[in-house]
């Protein structure tokens, strides 16, 4: 375990050292941006509307006290979906879609022999393939996360309302109720954390495949389960520490 | 067996020592590999690394390369020492190998030009596009893929492939040619014509072209320096001339373990000299 955390720094040691041009780098970065970001914004809309629909139904479901106001459901959707729902279930389907593809392709990559070629030419394979992708991850989580927060929000909205579980004002009143703008930027500090550790993770995963085809997929799901529990347990840590 | 430093008398003018191997071990969980290996590669020759399955010679290209890292000895490039020196002097030295891989490496998200261009944006910044783009059909012109250069690499043949990986390779002017097995899963009409082609791109451009292979048609084709690998050792080297009536046992184990070469050896001890003919007509372009 702690030789492997050591690789893992060396690994990203490697990355910033003898970087590639900037302009290399930029032009690698937006490619793996479009990958990372563009290529994930349905998965992510789907899975957050959804998420945000469900997660008031529930609510309502559970709010039976007629003491307790039917705006607590807005709120309680807002909250739950600001602190927690967006940015980790978020990043926890970014593991599974993101993270599987940086370690396959690294991983092909590696075993058909082309991370060597780069290496032969003289060219940092790790900045050259890792550095852009973690770059444009920390970039995309934030962006997805706060699209995902907006559609999680809407989600509520249509679910109370064309359910008849609540009105729409009830709905807009409580997600206006008590509002804190630091959850917004806790969310965020958490989507660039998650970020780093999905890219990462799953980048170090691939880029030390070694093998063949069953190995790379190996790697894929070593990639998808690792970042999973770093996230979760970076989750308890960041709510520990920040809130 | 040839001295490490003497060179050979034909050619002399043009032939210097550009790789020196000196005592390379290398060793994997305890087994060793490679076991003392010290060899020299001639500039303007096909350096030929020969030997049978798991002999260590991709072990040995790894480590010239810089791909693995000897336990044990030094390699050095025209005079400087690229083994335990410092990164600048590598990356220095790397910027000058070009190497064709066994499964040919080719990016595969990348077309057949895109794939011949990328060392020269990578490694010459200061090429303009217009100069990158000539220079790219320049190269896929010169290994006969000039209509190529739009396909991706997941449409094109094995033999093809190899042509690219050739094409990238001397794309950025490389001074090392290295060569993994060129031949593997090729038939052996395409099989010649990469030999050919690497033989000429060698003398072309006076390259230091070091091939790993264990095919002995390769062998006759463009053997002018061999390298013989047994079990990690180096038991032999001399030319393709000089091959067939080698000595050493092993050597002459692999060789003769094809009927081919057999077959050839009995008519050039029943002809006197038919072996000759035979690698003269196989120079030609005939081929076994």
């Amino acid at each position: 375990m702690l030789t492997t955390f050591g690789s893992f720094v060396l690994f990203l040691r490697g990355m910033v050292t003898r970087t590639e041009r900037f302009r290399v780098l930029w032009n690698r970065t937006i490619d793996e941006a479009i990958l990372i970001g563009v290529d994930s914004v349905v998965i992510v809309s789907i899975v957050s509307a959804f998420i945000g629909a469900v997660t008031c139904v529930q609510i309502a479901y559970n709010l039976t006290n007629p003491l307790i106001p039917q705006s607590t459901i807005g709120y309680m959707v807002r909250e739950m979906t600001i602190l927690e729902l967006a940015p980790t279930i978020t990043s926890i389907v970014l593991a599974g879609k993101v993270g599987s593809s940086i370690a396959g392709g690294l991983g092909t990559m590696r075993i058909t022999e082309q991370i060597s070629a780069l290496e032969v030419m003289g060219i940092n394979s790790t900045s050259y393939l890792v550095l852009p992708r973690i770059l444009a991850a920390v970039l995309m989580f934030p962006l997805l996360v706060i699209m995902a927060m907006l559609l999680s929000i809407l989600g509520g909205y249509l679910a109370g309302t064309l359910t008849g579980v609540m009105t729409a004002q009830d709905y807009v009143e409580g997600i206006r109720t008590d509002f804190i703008p630091y959850n917004i930027l806790f969310a965020l500090i958490k989507a660039v954390v998650f970020a780093f550790l999905v890219s990462g993770i799953s980048s170090f995963k691939g880029y030390y495949t070694t093998g063949g085809a069953l190995e790379v997929g190996a790697a894929s799901t070593g990639a998808v389960t690792n970042s999973i529990i770093a996230i979760l347990i970076a989750d308890f840590a960041l709510a520990a520490l920040l809130l | 067996m040839r001295n490490q430093h003497e060179l050979p008398t034909d050619n002399q003018q043009l032939t210097t020592i550009m790789i020196e191997v000196s005592n390379i071990e290398k060793s994997f969980n305890g087994t060793p590999v490679l076991k003392g290996i010290s060899c020299v590669f001639e500039s303007g020759k096909c350096n030929l690394l020969l030997g049978g399955s798991g002999t260590g010679k991709s072990v040995l290209l790894q480590c010239i390369v810089g791909l693995m890292k000897p336990d044990i000895g030094s390699i050095t490039f025209d005079g400087t020492v690229y083994t335990n020196s410092k990164i600048d002097i590598r990356q220095e030295i790397r910027r000058k190998i070009g190497m064709l891989f066994q499964g040919s490496a080719l990016f595969d998200s990348m077309t057949v030009a895109q794939n011949v261009e990328f060392p020269l944006q990578m490694l010459t910044p200061e090429m303009s596009p217009e100069e990158r783009r000539e220079r790219v059909e320049f190269c896929l012109k010169r290994v006969g893929l000039e209509n190529a250069g739009n396909k991706m690499p997941a449409e094109i043949s094995g033999g093809m492939k190899k042509r690219v990986g050739i094409a990238r390779a001397i794309a950025p002017q490389c001074t090392y040619l290295f060569c993994d097995e060129p031949n593997s899963g090729l038939d052996p009409a395409t099989s010649i014509k990469i030999d050919e082609l690497i033989h000429e791109i060698t003398h072309e451009y006076n390259i230091t072209t070091v091939i790993v292979t264990h095919d002995m048609n390769s062998v006759i084709e463009i053997g002018e320096h061999i390298i013989f690998l047994h079990q990690g050792k180096k038991l032999w080297d001399g030319t393709k001339d000089e091959i067939l009536n080698a000595t050493v046992p092993e050597l002459k184990e692999f060789i003769f373990s094809s009927s081919l070469v057999r077959a050839a050896k009995r008519i050039d001890e029943e002809t006197e000299g038919g072996m000759a003919a035979f690698t003269e007509e196989s120079e030609a372009g005939g081929g076994i």
